[in-house]
């Protein structure tokens, strides 16, 4: 092998992953090394696209909130056009269709994909191993308000809960209620409020600390 | 890679925001985008959301044309659980393809 590809094993592929523990992460490990092998791309190339991936998380997300809690002008643009008001913000909107779901006194939004795990990714980075287990993808479309409980999280009955399954096109994040007593923080303190959890609304946003 | 953003389309839509919808209760040997769950409910459009590829066609490597519109469908949670024990006006909303519904 190594003298019909004298330069396969130059670079070769540092794992990225924990030892693969099943057949299919086997293979996974397999199919990549073979993909280098073969010159579809380089070990550089993938280890690249894993730190982009790596380099999001939710304070993308949080950003995106923010803005919107303290401009209502961008909170109409992101309610109307979530991919075009990310962009604005010189975040990555990717390319599917982001839609902003507003939490309201009257309405309480979470999110799930029952079909399999579709998450707002550049929003908010990789999602949570909780979002893409059988159990949330189960209960929290048949028992949402019994699921947020077991996240902390109380919706009063007169609140209506909104369950948005994620099955096809879009992508959906939440726009948590800016919470009480943080008329006085600046954009950046309010983006430390903004959870992840909050963003696919199995939380509230986070009440400030009583010294700010 | 999927197209950017919706695509443009002359697909003309079938429902219109508001309009009282089935989902079809028929059975799909491939891949699709119906969970069993939604199937048979009667819901109202939220909203329409463009036309895109068919999920049956291009989890084949097909061309996913005819493009279909997609919806966002709002059902009541207590149409969908006999034994439901939210609030009454709790709902959930998914998205269904045309292909998928039928007036009702």
């Amino acid at each position: 092998m190594s003298e019909r590809h004298p330069h396969t094993h130059r670079s070769p592929p540092q794992p990225d992953h924990p030892e693969p523990s099943s057949d299919y992460e086997l293979l996974g490990v397999a199919l990549n090394e073979l993909l280098i092998e073969k010159r579809i791309y380089t070990a550089a190339e993938m280890r690249a696209t894993i730190e982009q991936i790596e380099s999001i998380d939710s304070s993308h997300g949080a950003r995106v909130v923010a803005r919107a809690w303290t401009d209502p002008d961008y909170k109409a643009e992101l309610l109307a056009d979530g991919f075009a008001a990310v962009e604005k913000l010189g975040l990555d909107p990717g390319y599917v269709e982001l839609t902003v779901l507003e939490n309201t006194p009257q309405v309480h939004n979470v999110v799930v994909c029952t079909l399999c795990s579709c998450y707002p990714r550049l929003m908010l980075g990789r999602p949570p191993v909780w979002y893409k287990s059988k159990a949330y993808r189960s209960r929290v479309v048949r028992e949402p308000r019994a699921v947020l409980r077991e996240f902390g999280t109380e919706i009063p009955k007169d609140v209506e809960v909104r369950v948005h399954d994620s099955t096809a096109e879009l992508r959906y994040l939440v726009l948590p209620m800016r919470p009480a007593n943080t008329d006085g923080l600046s954009e950046d303190e309010l983006v430390e409020l903004v959870t992840r959890d909050s963003m696919i609304g199995t939380a509230l946003a986070e009440a400030p600390s009583v010294a700010s | 890679m999927p197209e950017p953003r919706v695509p443009e389309s002359s697909v003309m839509p079938r429902f219109a925001t508001g309009a009282r919808v089935r989902i079809s209760a028929r059975s799909e040997g491939r891949h699709h985008r119906v969970p069993s769950y939604a199937k048979g409910r009667i819901g109202v459009i939220e909203r329409v959301c463009g036309a895109y590829d068919q999920p049956e066609l291009i989890a084949y490597r097909c061309s996913g044309e005819p493009l279909q519109t997609l919806y966002r469908v709002q059902l009541n949670q207590e149409d969908l659980w006999s034994d439901y024990e939210g609030a009454c006006n709790d709902t959930l909303e998914i998205e269904i393809f045309e292909h998928w519904l039928e007036p009702a």
